[in-house]
């Protein structure tokens, strides 16, 4: 017997609200996708393999440090050096100095960020702290080292660009997945 | 179908198992449009609550963390529960006998879904009793107000989004399904009243991003519960991608909520003027549009986070290339009001009325999508008078000129028209004495979903709060129209309205509870 109606129709809806349920799960790492294709959001590149771009410009680069905590946590977290004035494709050295004020042992991270965002694709980090977790026993303080240079290519009209860390406490987070 | 033959003309089933189990697609439409009349009424009373703390500045009556519990309800209330339930129920009333059909496609999800919200939006007030209270983000529920810094009633809220989305998204299946398979012979889409064109392009909307509300809606569950960090940046994840996908979904979502009224008013205008529609294909393609548009203008909402120049432009110039359709479909109202020999019945009055209002909270709109002064007006009472505007004497409108236009052909009586024309008078002077003044504070820099605010903005604020209690109480008047109608109004002629053409005008008044049991020829002559 012939149903009165088919399931062409609503099969193929179903499907649809599938992958839309799907395509907002995909939007996750598209946006990641989207922000470093197009340098948007000063997001950093990973760990930079290779050597250093060297350079005959003369071009001096003033780069800001900034150190921030997230959610006015107690700790201590300064960069050594306000700022440095360097030439493109020369490699520098500094560090940040995190202590962990509470009574009880931390899992930081640092998650940094570049203004203005163009200028994100331009910064290599040779070495970074906060590429890695880091545990901190309680009241301990640390210095983290960071080595980077700036790409020739930077743009023209960049003179002076900002390297912000925000560092979170991820105690729970990190222990919760380790389990 | 050889087993139904006997009992082809019978009624509803007795007692109130009825409005359980039924599956007859008027019963539904009766249950959809009597819940969302409750929940305007909920979602009513905490605006109450708002504008009666917000009468003078100082904080009298409510401390601000209920006051951000209540506007938070507030929006989700009226969105998900009044708006959204009652266009569901005008379509499951309207749509089959538009096209001719014997019922909806899928008759046991039909019932389904519309079970399904009463639940769910117990399980959302019942927030309201919790330790922590209720939801107190926002409607919009940004990243990391609802995830890091949430009450734990958060994980409820979740579940009744869930809930209501699937019931949305199974209502949207029907309804395709129904217009796309059981249109009587002869009738072609292009035949296709405006109501049920408006209301398949929504159907669509729904299909596309009520799922994305469920993905957005998972992974804050996912952060809550399961330690992932989609929004926690400490993890690697991002607040500002919340707002993307979360405007990607709610974007649409205002779409949703408006172009079905598009669908209504476009009833109305031809009956009342007497004049078929002016432009029936550039509708149709108008409608499409906005819809299809409405995919690439999101972050028209979140011009401030940051974006670069490139993203302010496009997003600013697709969101003004939408007032294009718009502003067609504005102008053949009018065009068909143009020369028609017009009567001024209720539901042609909410229909007016609908078209001026709208095209207002339109313009402000235009206003807001410009990126340089939207730095100014975002997240100010400006905006929260444009939102309103499109919404109250937009989709609330639409939906009450729609009641009372289908009224006597669902009830078979006749609503006492003197009553009706107090009712929209009152409601047109409320709602335009509580939401005008709203754009001199916005401007004037008010920030909302504040408890308490500047003296500056106090006699404003007053007349506001004065209007939106004369809107509120106004609506038990609807309310009492609606009773007095169906328990003891005049009978109902069998075309009530002498302009109205269409299918749902040849059934007898009031419809009988099967309808088009042999499909109706279309198309000839």
């Amino acid at each position: 017997m012939k149903r009165w109606f088919n399931l062409t129709t609503p099969s193929g809806l179903i499907c649809a609200v599938c992958v839309m349920f799907a395509f907002g799960f995909m939007l996750v790492p598209l946006y990641d996708v989207f922000c470093e294709v197009t340098g948007l959001n000063g997001k950093t590149k990973g760990q930079y393999q290779g050597d250093v771009i060297s350079s005959n410009s003369e071009r001096m680069i003033t780069i800001q440090f900034v150190a921030n905590r997230n959610a006015n946590l107690p700790w201590d977290f300064s960069p050594q050096q306000e700022e440095i004035a360097l030439k493109l494709g020369e490699r520098k050295q500094t560090s940040f100095e995190i202590k962990n004020t509470y009574d009880r042992a931390v899992i930081a991270q640092a998650i940094p960020s570049v203004s203005p965002a163009v200028a994100a694709d331009y910064l290599n980090k040779v070495e970074c702290f906060c590429f890695q977790k880091q545990p901190l026993e309680a009241s301990e303080s640390k210095q983290f080292p960071l080595v980077f240079f700036l790409d020739p290519a930077l743009p023209e009209h960049i003179t002076k660009l900002t390297l912000s860390y925000t560092l979170f406490d991820i105690s729970e987070t990190a222990t919760a997945s380790a389990r | 179908m050889s087993e139904h033959m006997d009992t082809a003309h019978h009624g509803p089933a007795k007692g109130w198992t009825r409005w359980i189990l039924t599956t007859n697609h008027k019963d539904i439409g009766t249950l959809y449009l009597v819940f969302s009349l409750i929940m305007l009424f909920v979602g009513g009373s905490m605006a109450f609550v708002i504008r009666a703390e917000l009468f003078q500045p100082g904080l009298q009556l409510v401390v601000p963390e209920f006051f951000n519990q209540m506007t938070t309800m507030h929006g989700l209330i009226m969105v998900f529960g009044a708006v959204m339930p009652a266009f569901v129920g005008l379509a499951n009333w309207q749509v089959p006998l538009m096209i001719g059909a014997p019922d909806m496609a899928l008759p046991r999800l039909n019932n389904w879904s519309f079970w399904i919200l009463p639940f769910a939006f117990a399980m959302l007030l019942s927030t309201l009793f919790m330790a922590g209270g209720a939801p107190d983000f926002g409607w919009t529920f940004y990243a990391p107000l609802s995830t890091t810094y949430a009450p734990p009633s958060v994980t409820f809220f979740i579940f009744a989004i869930h809930m209501m989305g699937i019931s949305s998204i199974m209502g949207a299946i029907n309804i395709i399904v129904t217009i796309f398979n059981m249109r009587a012979p002869g009738m072609k889409m292009m035949d296709l009243p405006l109501f049920v064109w408006t209301w398949l392009i929504t159907a669509f909307l729904l299909i596309a991003v009520m799922p994305v509300l469920a993905a957005v809606v998972t992974m804050m569950l996912m952060d809550v519960h399961f330690g992932t960090s989609f929004f926690n940046a400490a993890g690697g994840g991002d607040p500002v991608l919340f707002q993307h996908v979360f405007w990607f979904f709610a974007h649409p979502e205002v779409y949703i909520m408006v172009l079905p009224a598009f669908g209504v008013v476009s009833q109305i205008v031809p009956t009342f003027s007497r004049k078929p529609l002016f432009g029936y294909h550039s509708m149709v393609y108008a409608t499409a549009a906005i819809a299809v548009m409405s995919f690439i203008v999101w972050a028209h909402h979140m011009f401030t986070v940051g974006m670069p120049l490139t993203g302010e432009l496009f997003f600013m110039y697709t969101t003004m290339l939408i007032a294009v359709p718009t502003g067609v479909k504005v102008f053949n109202w009018v065009s068909t009001m143009f020369k028609g020999s017009m009567t001024f019945e209720t539901p042609m009055l909410f229909a007016i009325a609908f078209i001026v209002l709208f095209t207002i909270g339109g313009l402000s709109g235009l206003m807001l999508a410009i990126a340089p002064a939207d730095f100014q007006y975002h997240d100010t009472y400006f905006v929260v008078a444009h939102f309103h505007y499109v919404l109250v004497p937009g989709s609330v409108f639409g939906i009450i000129a729609g009641v009372y236009y289908w009224l006597p052909k669902w009830c078979g009586k006749m609503y006492n028209e003197k009553l009706g024309q107090l009712h929209f008078w009152l409601s047109f002077i409320g709602v335009n004495l509580t939401f005008f003044p709203m754009h001199f504070v916005g401007l004037a820099g008010m920030p909302r979903r504040i408890p308490d605010y500047a003296l500056q903005f106090a006699d404003f604020n007053m007349i506001t709060s004065l209007g939106a209690f004369l809107f509120g109480t106004t609506q038990l008047l609807f309310v009492y129209i609606i009773i007095k109608t169906v328990r003891s109004g005049k009978a109902a002629e069998q075309l009530p309205w002498d302009g109205a053409k269409g299918l749902e005008w040849s059934v007898p008044t009031p419809a009988p509870y099967h309808t088009f049991s042999t499909p109706p020829v279309v198309g000839e002559k």
